[in-house]
Protein backbone atom coordinates (compact mmCIF):
# COMPACT_ATOMS: atom_id res chain seq x y z
CA UNK A 1 0.00 0.00 0.00
CA UNK A 2 1.48 3.11 -1.07
CA UNK A 3 0.62 6.52 1.00
CA UNK A 4 1.92 10.15 0.48
CA UNK A 5 2.94 11.93 3.81
CA UNK A 6 2.82 15.33 3.17
CA UNK A 7 5.09 18.08 5.78
CA UNK A 8 2.67 21.21 7.51
CA UNK A 9 5.02 23.19 9.44
CA UNK A 10 5.08 27.20 10.48
CA UNK A 11 6.93 28.87 6.77
CA UNK A 12 7.74 31.86 8.51
CA UNK A 13 9.32 30.08 11.29
CA UNK A 14 11.21 27.26 8.95
CA UNK A 15 12.59 30.14 6.89
CA UNK A 16 13.78 31.71 10.10
CA UNK A 17 16.20 29.27 10.92
CA UNK A 18 19.86 30.01 10.67
CA UNK A 19 21.68 28.25 7.77
CA UNK A 20 23.27 25.98 10.48
CA UNK A 21 19.63 25.46 12.19
CA UNK A 22 18.66 24.33 8.98
CA UNK A 23 21.42 21.72 7.96
CA UNK A 24 21.18 20.08 11.15
CA UNK A 25 17.42 19.55 10.28
CA UNK A 26 17.53 18.33 7.26
CA UNK A 27 20.69 15.94 8.58
CA UNK A 28 18.98 14.65 11.27
CA UNK A 29 15.40 13.82 8.60
CA UNK A 30 18.38 11.98 6.20
CA UNK A 31 19.16 9.66 8.97
CA UNK A 32 15.66 8.79 9.39
CA UNK A 33 14.82 8.77 5.56
CA UNK A 34 18.18 6.35 4.97
CA UNK A 35 16.35 3.83 7.70
CA UNK A 36 13.40 3.99 5.01
CA UNK A 37 15.56 3.85 2.02
CA UNK A 38 14.05 0.22 1.25
CA UNK A 39 10.34 1.74 1.03
CA UNK A 40 10.92 4.95 0.63
CA UNK A 41 9.87 6.88 -2.69
CA UNK A 42 10.25 10.16 -4.14
CA UNK A 43 11.20 12.45 -1.06
CA UNK A 44 11.12 16.24 -2.08
CA UNK A 45 11.12 19.99 -0.34
CA UNK A 46 9.53 22.40 -1.49
CA UNK A 47 10.33 26.10 -2.16
CA UNK A 48 8.84 28.47 -0.02
CA UNK A 49 5.21 29.79 -1.07
CA UNK A 50 6.33 33.19 -2.38
CA UNK A 51 7.88 31.24 -5.23
CA UNK A 52 4.05 29.58 -6.05
CA UNK A 53 1.35 30.09 -8.59
CA UNK A 54 -1.94 28.59 -8.51
CA UNK A 55 -4.06 28.17 -11.52
CA UNK A 56 -7.03 28.47 -10.46
CA UNK A 57 -10.08 26.07 -13.02
CA UNK A 58 -12.66 27.15 -15.09
CA UNK A 59 -13.75 27.80 -18.44
CA UNK A 60 -10.81 30.66 -18.66
CA UNK A 61 -8.51 29.63 -15.98
CA UNK A 62 -7.05 31.96 -13.99
CA UNK A 63 -3.62 32.32 -13.69
CA UNK A 64 -2.87 33.51 -9.80
CA UNK A 65 1.09 34.72 -8.04
CA UNK A 66 1.06 32.62 -4.49
CA UNK A 67 -0.13 29.41 -2.70
CA UNK A 68 -3.83 27.56 -2.98
CA UNK A 69 -5.25 29.52 -0.17
CA UNK A 70 -9.20 28.16 0.19
CA UNK A 71 -10.04 25.93 2.67
CA UNK A 72 -13.05 24.41 1.10
CA UNK A 73 -11.43 22.54 -1.23
CA UNK A 74 -8.76 19.50 -0.21
CA UNK A 75 -5.30 17.79 -1.35
CA UNK A 76 -6.28 15.29 -3.38
CA UNK A 77 -3.24 14.05 -5.56
CA UNK A 78 0.27 15.18 -6.87
CA UNK A 79 2.03 15.26 -9.75
CA UNK A 80 6.20 16.04 -10.21
CA UNK A 81 6.98 17.38 -13.74
CA UNK A 82 9.82 18.25 -14.91
CA UNK A 83 8.88 21.11 -16.88
CA UNK A 84 11.19 23.71 -18.95
CA UNK A 85 9.12 26.70 -16.66
CA UNK A 86 6.49 27.58 -15.24
CA UNK A 87 4.23 28.46 -18.67
CA UNK A 88 5.51 24.71 -19.37
CA UNK A 89 3.45 23.64 -16.06
CA UNK A 90 0.85 25.66 -16.80
CA UNK A 91 0.28 24.24 -19.87
CA UNK A 92 0.28 20.94 -18.91
CA UNK A 93 -2.17 21.91 -15.60
CA UNK A 94 -4.01 23.62 -17.96
CA UNK A 95 -4.79 20.69 -20.24
CA UNK A 96 -5.60 18.77 -17.04
CA UNK A 97 -8.04 20.73 -16.10
CA UNK A 98 -10.07 20.52 -19.64
CA UNK A 99 -10.73 17.32 -18.69
CA UNK A 100 -11.17 17.89 -14.97
CA UNK A 101 -12.93 20.89 -13.87
CA UNK A 102 -13.18 22.43 -10.36
CA UNK A 103 -10.71 23.03 -8.03
CA UNK A 104 -7.02 24.33 -8.43
CA UNK A 105 -3.28 23.05 -8.79
CA UNK A 106 -0.80 24.92 -7.11
CA UNK A 107 2.68 24.74 -8.30
CA UNK A 108 5.74 24.43 -6.28
CA UNK A 109 9.69 24.52 -7.66
CA UNK A 110 11.15 22.06 -5.93
CA UNK A 111 14.38 22.78 -3.24
CA UNK A 112 15.58 19.36 -2.79
CA UNK A 113 14.21 15.93 -4.60
CA UNK A 114 15.50 12.42 -4.02
CA UNK A 115 13.77 9.72 -6.74
CA UNK A 116 13.47 6.94 -4.16
CA UNK A 117 13.17 3.33 -4.97
CA UNK A 118 9.45 2.54 -5.23
CA UNK A 119 8.13 0.16 -8.23
CA UNK A 120 4.45 1.25 -9.83
CA UNK A 121 3.31 -2.21 -8.41
CA UNK A 122 3.54 -1.02 -4.61
CA UNK A 123 0.51 1.09 -4.93
CA UNK A 124 -2.58 -1.66 -3.87
CA UNK A 125 -5.30 -0.98 -6.86
CA UNK A 126 -3.36 0.04 -10.03
CA UNK A 127 -6.25 0.67 -12.03
CA UNK A 128 -7.68 3.04 -9.92
CA UNK A 129 -5.45 5.38 -9.76
CA UNK A 130 -6.25 8.53 -11.58
CA UNK A 131 -6.26 12.27 -11.60
CA UNK A 132 -8.78 13.31 -9.31
CA UNK A 133 -7.82 16.31 -7.87
CA UNK B 1 16.15 21.27 17.37
CA UNK B 2 15.50 22.31 21.02
CA UNK B 3 12.38 23.58 22.24
CA UNK B 4 14.20 26.72 23.17
CA UNK B 5 15.56 27.50 19.35
CA UNK B 6 12.03 26.36 18.28
CA UNK B 7 10.77 29.76 20.48
CA UNK B 8 13.74 32.22 19.38
CA UNK B 9 12.84 31.00 15.57
CA UNK B 10 9.13 31.30 16.18
CA UNK B 11 9.42 34.72 17.86
CA UNK B 12 11.98 36.08 15.27
CA UNK B 13 9.19 35.42 12.27
CA UNK B 14 6.60 36.90 14.60
CA UNK B 15 8.34 39.91 15.28
CA UNK B 16 7.40 41.80 12.15
CA UNK B 17 4.07 41.56 12.34
CA UNK B 18 3.58 41.35 16.48
CA UNK B 19 5.66 45.05 16.93
CA UNK B 20 4.11 46.08 13.61
CA UNK B 21 0.26 45.68 15.72
CA UNK B 22 1.59 47.10 18.55
CA UNK B 23 2.44 50.06 16.92
CA UNK B 24 -0.80 50.74 15.51
CA UNK B 25 -2.45 50.39 18.75
CA UNK B 26 0.03 52.20 21.08
CA UNK B 27 0.96 54.50 18.25
CA UNK B 28 4.49 54.81 20.12
CA UNK B 29 7.52 52.78 19.56
CA UNK B 30 9.24 52.56 22.53
CA UNK B 31 6.00 51.85 24.42
CA UNK B 32 5.17 48.59 21.20
CA UNK B 33 9.04 47.54 21.44
CA UNK B 34 9.04 47.19 25.47
CA UNK B 35 5.07 45.32 25.27
CA UNK B 36 6.68 43.24 22.57
CA UNK B 37 9.81 42.08 24.62
CA UNK B 38 7.60 42.16 28.25
CA UNK B 39 5.34 39.63 25.64
CA UNK B 40 8.63 37.49 24.58
CA UNK B 41 9.52 36.79 28.66
CA UNK B 42 6.15 35.44 29.39
CA UNK B 43 6.65 33.39 26.32
CA UNK B 44 10.14 31.87 27.30
CA UNK B 45 8.59 31.24 30.80
CA UNK B 46 5.12 29.49 29.41
CA UNK B 47 5.40 28.10 25.78
CA UNK B 48 7.72 25.07 27.05
CA UNK B 49 5.73 23.95 29.45
CA UNK B 50 2.30 24.28 27.62
CA UNK B 51 3.62 23.74 24.49
CA UNK B 52 3.47 26.89 21.38
CA UNK B 53 0.10 28.70 20.26
CA UNK B 54 -1.15 27.89 17.00
CA UNK B 55 -0.66 31.62 16.53
CA UNK B 56 2.85 32.22 17.98
CA UNK B 57 2.19 36.22 16.32
CA UNK B 58 -1.35 36.48 17.82
CA UNK B 59 -0.29 35.39 21.07
CA UNK B 60 2.18 38.11 21.15
CA UNK B 61 0.41 40.72 20.38
CA UNK B 62 -2.70 39.89 22.79
CA UNK B 63 -0.24 39.21 25.79
CA UNK B 64 1.95 42.32 24.35
CA UNK B 65 -1.13 44.49 24.41
CA UNK B 66 -2.06 43.52 27.87
CA UNK B 67 1.28 43.70 29.76
CA UNK B 68 1.18 47.45 28.38
CA UNK B 69 -2.27 48.10 29.56
CA UNK B 70 -1.24 46.41 32.69
CA UNK B 71 1.64 48.38 33.34
CA UNK B 72 -0.12 51.72 32.83
CA UNK B 73 -2.96 50.51 35.04
CA UNK B 74 -0.79 49.49 37.96
CA UNK B 75 1.14 53.02 37.72
CA UNK B 76 -3.32 54.58 37.92
CA UNK B 77 -3.62 52.25 40.25
CA UNK B 78 -6.43 50.77 38.43
CA UNK B 79 -7.39 46.70 38.70
CA UNK B 80 -4.99 44.60 36.78
CA UNK B 81 -5.29 42.75 33.80
CA UNK B 82 -5.86 38.62 33.91
CA UNK B 83 -2.26 37.07 33.87
CA UNK B 84 -1.88 35.71 30.64
CA UNK B 85 -2.49 31.56 31.46
CA UNK B 86 -5.66 32.00 31.38
CA UNK B 87 -6.33 33.93 28.16
CA UNK B 88 -4.28 31.51 25.85
CA UNK B 89 -7.45 29.25 25.26
CA UNK B 90 -6.75 28.43 21.56
CA UNK B 91 -10.70 29.08 20.47
CA UNK B 92 -11.63 31.71 23.10
CA UNK B 93 -9.01 34.19 22.26
CA UNK B 94 -6.71 33.41 19.33
CA UNK B 95 -9.14 32.80 16.87
CA UNK B 96 -11.00 36.28 16.94
CA UNK B 97 -7.47 37.74 17.07
CA UNK B 98 -6.11 35.64 13.99
CA UNK B 99 -9.72 36.62 12.23
CA UNK B 100 -8.72 40.19 12.64
CA UNK B 101 -4.94 40.11 11.95
CA UNK B 102 -5.77 38.31 8.56
CA UNK B 103 -7.51 41.74 7.75
CA UNK B 104 -5.35 44.12 5.11
CA UNK B 105 -3.91 45.23 9.03
CA UNK B 106 -1.75 42.64 9.21
CA UNK B 107 0.18 43.69 5.74
CA UNK B 108 -0.50 47.55 6.12
CA UNK B 109 1.53 47.15 9.87
CA UNK B 110 4.81 45.20 8.55
CA UNK B 111 4.91 47.81 5.68
CA UNK B 112 4.23 50.69 8.13
CA UNK B 113 6.89 49.11 10.61
CA UNK B 114 9.51 48.89 7.86
CA UNK B 115 8.64 52.45 6.28
CA UNK B 116 9.26 53.97 9.11
CA UNK B 117 12.70 53.26 9.25
CA UNK B 118 12.92 54.50 5.70
CA UNK B 119 13.41 58.14 7.18
CA UNK B 120 14.57 60.60 4.24
CA UNK B 121 16.61 62.16 6.95
CA UNK B 122 18.38 59.23 7.79
CA UNK B 123 21.82 58.04 5.80
CA UNK B 124 22.01 54.54 4.32
CA UNK B 125 23.68 53.07 7.23
CA UNK B 126 21.43 54.16 9.73
CA UNK B 127 18.20 52.96 8.07
CA UNK B 128 20.29 49.54 7.90
CA UNK B 129 20.61 49.54 11.43
CA UNK B 130 17.08 50.68 12.49
CA UNK B 131 15.65 48.37 10.71
CA UNK B 132 18.08 45.27 12.01
CA UNK B 133 16.99 46.49 15.48
CA UNK B 134 13.11 47.35 15.09
CA UNK B 135 12.12 44.68 12.13
CA UNK B 136 14.66 41.89 12.47
CA UNK B 137 14.98 42.23 15.83
CA UNK B 138 19.02 41.91 15.94
CA UNK B 139 20.19 42.95 19.05
CA UNK B 140 22.26 45.95 19.85
CA UNK B 141 25.44 44.11 19.81
CA UNK B 142 25.01 42.49 16.88
CA UNK B 143 23.97 45.18 14.90
CA UNK B 144 27.48 46.72 16.40
CA UNK B 145 29.73 43.68 15.36
CA UNK B 146 28.38 43.34 11.99
CA UNK B 147 29.44 47.73 11.16
CA UNK B 148 32.22 46.94 13.12
CA UNK B 149 32.02 49.53 15.97
CA UNK B 150 31.51 49.48 19.78
CA UNK B 151 28.31 48.68 21.45
CA UNK B 152 27.93 52.27 23.31
CA UNK B 153 28.19 54.00 19.83
CA UNK B 154 25.76 51.42 17.76
CA UNK B 155 23.37 52.26 20.83
CA UNK B 156 23.96 55.80 20.62
CA UNK B 157 23.31 55.98 17.08
CA UNK B 158 20.54 54.11 17.00
CA UNK B 159 18.89 55.84 19.78
CA UNK B 160 19.32 59.22 17.81
CA UNK B 161 17.73 57.22 14.64
CA UNK B 162 14.59 56.76 16.77
CA UNK B 163 14.23 60.22 18.03
CA UNK B 164 14.41 61.04 14.96
CA UNK B 165 11.87 59.29 13.84
CA UNK B 166 9.31 59.72 16.85
CA UNK B 167 9.05 62.97 15.81
CA UNK B 168 7.98 62.33 12.06
CA UNK B 169 4.57 62.11 11.21
CA UNK B 170 4.13 58.49 10.48
CA UNK B 171 0.29 57.84 9.16
CA UNK B 172 -1.65 55.60 11.25
CA UNK B 173 -4.75 55.29 8.69
CA UNK B 174 -4.61 52.47 6.63
CA UNK B 175 -2.81 53.86 3.38
CA UNK B 176 -4.33 54.39 -0.03
CA UNK B 177 -3.38 52.56 -2.81
CA UNK B 178 -0.94 55.49 -4.14
CA UNK B 179 0.64 55.36 -0.62
CA UNK B 180 1.21 51.84 0.05
CA UNK B 181 2.71 51.45 -3.32
CA UNK B 182 5.43 54.58 -2.01
CA UNK B 183 5.75 52.83 0.54
CA UNK B 184 6.20 49.54 -0.65
CA UNK B 185 9.13 51.19 -3.05
CA UNK B 186 10.62 53.04 -0.48
CA UNK B 187 11.05 49.74 1.70
CA UNK B 188 11.64 47.71 -1.02
CA UNK B 189 15.13 49.75 -1.45
CA UNK B 190 15.56 49.68 2.14
CA UNK B 191 15.93 45.83 1.72
CA UNK B 192 18.04 46.14 -0.66
CA UNK B 193 20.80 48.15 0.69
CA UNK B 194 20.51 45.88 3.60
CA UNK B 195 21.53 43.03 1.22
CA UNK B 196 24.38 45.57 -0.51
CA UNK B 197 25.71 46.40 3.08
CA UNK B 198 26.47 42.82 3.57
CA UNK B 199 27.22 41.58 0.09
CA UNK B 200 30.10 44.47 -1.18
CA UNK B 201 32.48 44.18 2.26
CA UNK B 202 35.60 42.95 1.68
CA UNK B 203 36.84 39.87 2.91
CA UNK B 204 37.93 40.78 6.35
CA UNK B 205 34.01 41.99 7.14
CA UNK B 206 32.87 39.42 4.73
CA UNK B 207 31.93 36.72 7.66
CA UNK B 208 30.75 39.82 9.56
CA UNK B 209 28.56 40.95 7.79
CA UNK B 210 26.95 37.84 5.90
CA UNK B 211 24.25 38.07 8.53
CA UNK B 212 22.90 41.12 6.70
CA UNK B 213 22.48 39.20 3.26
CA UNK B 214 20.40 36.10 4.84
CA UNK B 215 18.01 39.06 6.85
CA UNK B 216 17.49 41.08 3.41
CA UNK B 217 16.60 37.81 1.79
CA UNK B 218 14.33 36.92 4.79
CA UNK B 219 12.53 40.38 4.92
CA UNK B 220 12.09 40.26 0.62
CA UNK B 221 10.41 36.71 1.02
CA UNK B 222 8.56 38.52 3.92
CA UNK B 223 7.71 41.21 1.42
CA UNK B 224 6.56 39.09 -1.19
CA UNK B 225 4.28 37.03 0.57
CA UNK B 226 2.40 40.30 1.84
CA UNK B 227 2.50 41.08 -2.10
CA UNK B 228 2.28 38.59 -3.90
CA UNK B 229 1.23 39.83 -7.28
CA UNK B 230 3.99 42.73 -7.49
CA UNK B 231 6.71 41.71 -9.99
CA UNK B 232 9.09 43.94 -8.55
CA UNK B 233 9.18 42.01 -5.22
CA UNK B 234 9.42 39.11 -6.90
CA UNK B 235 12.25 41.02 -9.24
CA UNK B 236 14.29 41.84 -5.69
CA UNK B 237 14.12 38.75 -3.73
CA UNK B 238 15.13 37.03 -6.92
CA UNK B 239 18.29 39.22 -7.51
CA UNK B 240 19.52 38.66 -3.73
CA UNK B 241 18.91 35.18 -4.21
CA UNK B 242 20.89 34.48 -7.26
CA UNK B 243 23.64 37.42 -5.81
CA UNK B 244 24.10 35.49 -2.83
CA UNK B 245 24.31 32.08 -4.41
CA UNK B 246 27.81 32.52 -5.42
CA UNK B 247 29.01 34.01 -1.59
CA UNK B 248 31.03 31.01 -0.91
CA UNK B 249 33.02 30.77 -4.40
CA UNK B 250 33.70 34.90 -3.97
CA UNK B 251 36.81 35.21 -2.07
CA UNK B 252 39.79 32.37 -2.00
CA UNK B 253 41.61 30.90 1.11
CA UNK B 254 43.91 33.86 1.60
CA UNK B 255 40.61 36.25 1.43
CA UNK B 256 41.56 37.90 -2.17
CA UNK B 257 38.23 38.35 -3.97
CA UNK B 258 38.10 35.57 -6.89
CA UNK B 259 36.73 37.54 -10.34
CA UNK B 260 33.38 36.45 -11.50
CA UNK B 261 35.64 34.76 -14.52
CA UNK B 262 37.67 32.85 -11.65
CA UNK B 263 35.08 31.57 -9.62
CA UNK B 264 34.46 28.10 -9.13
CA UNK B 265 30.69 27.76 -9.79
CA UNK B 266 30.48 24.45 -8.37
CA UNK B 267 30.74 26.57 -5.00
CA UNK B 268 27.42 28.43 -5.94
CA UNK B 269 24.21 27.62 -4.38
CA UNK B 270 22.08 25.86 -6.87
CA UNK B 271 19.24 25.77 -4.21
CA UNK B 272 19.47 29.83 -4.23
CA UNK B 273 20.08 29.78 -7.79
CA UNK B 274 16.91 27.45 -8.26
CA UNK B 275 14.82 29.82 -6.24
CA UNK B 276 15.95 32.95 -8.06
CA UNK B 277 15.33 31.55 -11.36
CA UNK B 278 11.67 30.66 -10.75
CA UNK B 279 11.09 33.84 -8.95
CA UNK B 280 11.96 35.60 -12.08
CA UNK B 281 10.18 33.31 -14.52
CA UNK B 282 7.01 34.46 -12.31
CA UNK B 283 8.17 38.16 -12.14
CA UNK B 284 8.78 38.49 -16.29
CA UNK B 285 5.20 36.70 -16.73
CA UNK B 286 3.62 40.08 -16.00
CA UNK B 287 4.60 42.09 -18.53
CA UNK B 288 6.25 44.84 -16.22
CA UNK B 289 9.64 45.05 -15.89
CA UNK B 290 11.49 47.29 -13.47
CA UNK B 291 15.50 47.85 -12.80
CA UNK B 292 14.98 44.69 -9.86
CA UNK B 293 13.74 42.44 -12.33
CA UNK B 294 16.16 43.62 -14.62
CA UNK B 295 19.08 43.54 -12.52
CA UNK B 296 18.08 39.64 -11.11
CA UNK B 297 17.83 38.79 -15.51
CA UNK B 298 21.50 40.04 -15.44
CA UNK B 299 22.53 38.16 -12.35
CA UNK B 300 20.03 34.99 -13.80
CA UNK B 301 21.91 35.18 -17.18
CA UNK B 302 25.37 34.58 -15.25
CA UNK B 303 23.65 31.73 -12.84
CA UNK B 304 22.54 29.91 -16.06
CA UNK B 305 25.91 29.92 -17.61
CA UNK B 306 28.05 26.62 -17.05
CA UNK B 307 31.39 28.15 -17.42
CA UNK B 308 32.34 32.05 -17.76
CA UNK B 309 32.90 31.50 -21.15
CA UNK B 310 29.01 30.52 -22.22
CA UNK B 311 27.92 33.53 -20.46
CA UNK B 312 25.35 35.31 -22.53
CA UNK B 313 27.18 38.67 -22.76
CA UNK B 314 24.89 40.12 -25.45
CA UNK B 315 21.39 39.16 -23.87
CA UNK B 316 23.73 40.76 -20.58
CA UNK B 317 24.40 44.13 -22.63
CA UNK B 318 20.86 44.06 -23.95
CA UNK B 319 19.99 43.89 -20.33
CA UNK B 320 22.11 46.63 -18.76
CA UNK B 321 20.79 48.86 -21.96
CA UNK B 322 17.19 48.31 -20.21
CA UNK B 323 18.84 49.41 -17.38
CA UNK B 324 20.19 52.16 -18.42
CA UNK B 325 17.05 53.61 -19.63
CA UNK B 326 15.26 52.72 -16.03
CA UNK B 327 17.66 54.08 -13.71
CA UNK B 328 20.08 56.37 -15.91
CA UNK B 329 23.79 56.65 -14.13
CA UNK B 330 27.58 56.48 -15.28
CA UNK B 331 28.04 53.21 -13.21
CA UNK B 332 25.23 51.12 -14.99
CA UNK B 333 26.66 52.82 -18.54
CA UNK B 334 29.90 51.37 -17.38
CA UNK B 335 28.56 47.96 -16.59
CA UNK B 336 27.24 47.78 -20.13
CA UNK B 337 29.88 49.18 -21.51
CA UNK B 338 31.69 45.53 -19.83
CA UNK B 339 29.16 43.34 -21.55
CA UNK B 340 30.03 45.41 -24.75
CA UNK B 341 34.05 44.11 -24.55
CA UNK B 342 32.85 41.22 -24.37
CA UNK B 343 30.46 41.01 -26.59
CA UNK B 344 31.80 43.31 -29.84
CA UNK B 345 35.40 43.78 -28.40
CA UNK B 346 37.53 46.71 -26.15
CA UNK B 347 37.25 49.21 -29.09
CA UNK B 348 33.26 49.50 -28.85
CA UNK B 349 33.93 49.67 -25.06
CA UNK B 350 36.46 51.99 -24.56
CA UNK B 351 34.27 54.27 -26.88
CA UNK B 352 31.44 53.87 -24.39
CA UNK B 353 33.49 54.78 -21.28
CA UNK B 354 35.51 57.83 -22.65
CA UNK B 355 32.44 60.19 -21.98
CA UNK B 356 32.29 59.01 -18.90
CA UNK B 357 35.88 60.65 -17.33
CA UNK B 358 34.14 63.55 -15.58
CA UNK B 359 31.73 61.53 -13.37
CA UNK B 360 33.62 58.57 -13.06
CA UNK B 361 37.29 59.72 -12.48
CA UNK B 362 37.00 59.26 -8.59
CA UNK B 363 35.88 55.48 -9.28
CA UNK B 364 37.79 52.34 -8.78
CA UNK B 365 36.48 50.62 -11.58
CA UNK B 366 36.51 52.92 -14.58
CA UNK B 367 40.07 53.43 -14.24
CA UNK B 368 40.55 49.14 -13.94
CA UNK B 369 37.87 48.61 -17.14
CA UNK B 370 39.54 51.37 -18.99
CA UNK B 371 43.22 49.92 -18.39
CA UNK B 372 42.21 46.65 -18.89
CA UNK B 373 40.23 47.43 -22.73
CA UNK B 374 43.31 49.62 -23.41
CA UNK B 375 45.80 46.81 -22.89
CA UNK B 376 43.82 44.80 -25.51
CA UNK B 377 43.96 47.71 -27.67
CA UNK B 378 47.58 47.34 -27.42
CA UNK B 379 47.68 50.68 -25.95
CA UNK B 380 49.97 49.73 -23.14
CA UNK B 381 51.07 52.94 -22.33
CA UNK B 382 47.69 54.30 -21.50
CA UNK B 383 46.81 50.91 -20.31
CA UNK B 384 49.80 51.47 -17.29
CA UNK B 385 48.50 55.39 -16.47
CA UNK B 386 45.03 53.82 -16.14
CA UNK B 387 46.24 51.02 -13.98
CA UNK B 388 48.42 53.15 -11.54
CA UNK B 389 45.30 55.18 -11.03
CA UNK B 390 42.89 52.40 -10.32
CA UNK B 391 45.34 51.05 -7.54
CA UNK B 392 45.28 54.79 -5.91
CA UNK B 393 41.97 54.49 -5.74
CA UNK B 394 41.19 50.75 -5.05
CA UNK B 395 38.77 50.27 -1.67
CA UNK B 396 40.82 47.22 -0.79
CA UNK B 397 43.90 44.99 -0.96
CA UNK B 398 42.37 42.66 -2.67
CA UNK B 399 41.31 45.41 -5.64
CA UNK B 400 45.10 46.55 -5.98
CA UNK B 401 46.18 42.96 -6.28
CA UNK B 402 43.96 42.22 -9.13
CA UNK B 403 45.35 45.10 -11.23
CA UNK B 404 48.60 44.63 -10.05
CA UNK B 405 48.66 41.25 -11.74
CA UNK B 406 47.37 42.81 -15.10
CA UNK B 407 50.19 45.13 -14.76
CA UNK B 408 52.37 42.40 -14.07
CA UNK B 409 50.74 40.79 -17.27
CA UNK B 410 51.60 44.73 -19.53
CA UNK B 411 55.12 44.06 -17.80
CA UNK B 412 55.68 40.65 -19.53
CA UNK B 413 54.54 41.92 -22.64
CA UNK B 414 53.97 38.47 -24.34
CA UNK B 415 51.64 35.92 -24.75
CA UNK B 416 48.23 36.63 -24.85
CA UNK B 417 45.96 39.39 -24.08
CA UNK B 418 43.48 39.18 -21.26
CA UNK B 419 40.71 39.63 -21.51
CA UNK B 420 38.90 42.92 -20.15
CA UNK B 421 37.88 43.04 -16.56
CA UNK B 422 35.54 45.55 -15.06
CA UNK B 423 32.72 46.35 -13.17
CA UNK B 424 30.69 43.37 -13.38
CA UNK B 425 34.04 40.99 -14.13
CA UNK B 426 34.58 41.65 -10.41
CA UNK B 427 31.75 40.83 -9.34
CA UNK B 428 31.06 43.86 -6.23
CA UNK B 429 27.58 44.94 -5.51
CA UNK B 430 26.33 45.01 -9.08
CA UNK B 431 24.97 42.16 -11.03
Amino acid sequence: MLYAVLCYNSEETVFSWTKEQDAKVMADLAQVQQRWTHKLGPTARLMPTSAATTLRKGDTPLVIDGPFAETKEQLLGFYLINGEDLEDVLTFCRELGAVNPGGAYEIRPLHFFNNGVLPAEAVAAPDRVSERA
Amino acid sequence: MSDLAWIEAAITSARPQAVGALLRYFRDLDTAEEAFQEACLRALRTWPDRGPPRDAASWLIMVGRNSALDGKRKTSRLTELPPEETISDVDDVETPMAERLDGAHYRDDILRLMFICCHPDLPATQQIALALRIVSGLSVKQIARVFLVGEAAMEQRITRAKARIAKADVAFETPGPVERSQRLAAVAYMVYLVFTEGYTAGFETAEARAPLCDEAIRLSRLLLRLFQTEPEIMGLASLLLLQNARAAARFDAQGAAVLLEDQDRGLWDDEAIGEGLALLDKAMRHNRPGPYQVQAAIAATHARAETFEETDWAGIEQLYATLEVMTPSPVVTLNRAVAVGKARGPADALAMIEPLAEPLDGYFYWHGARGAFLLQLGRDAEARVAFDRAIALANTAAEAAHIRSQIDRLSAEAGPRPSPLGASGTDHGHP
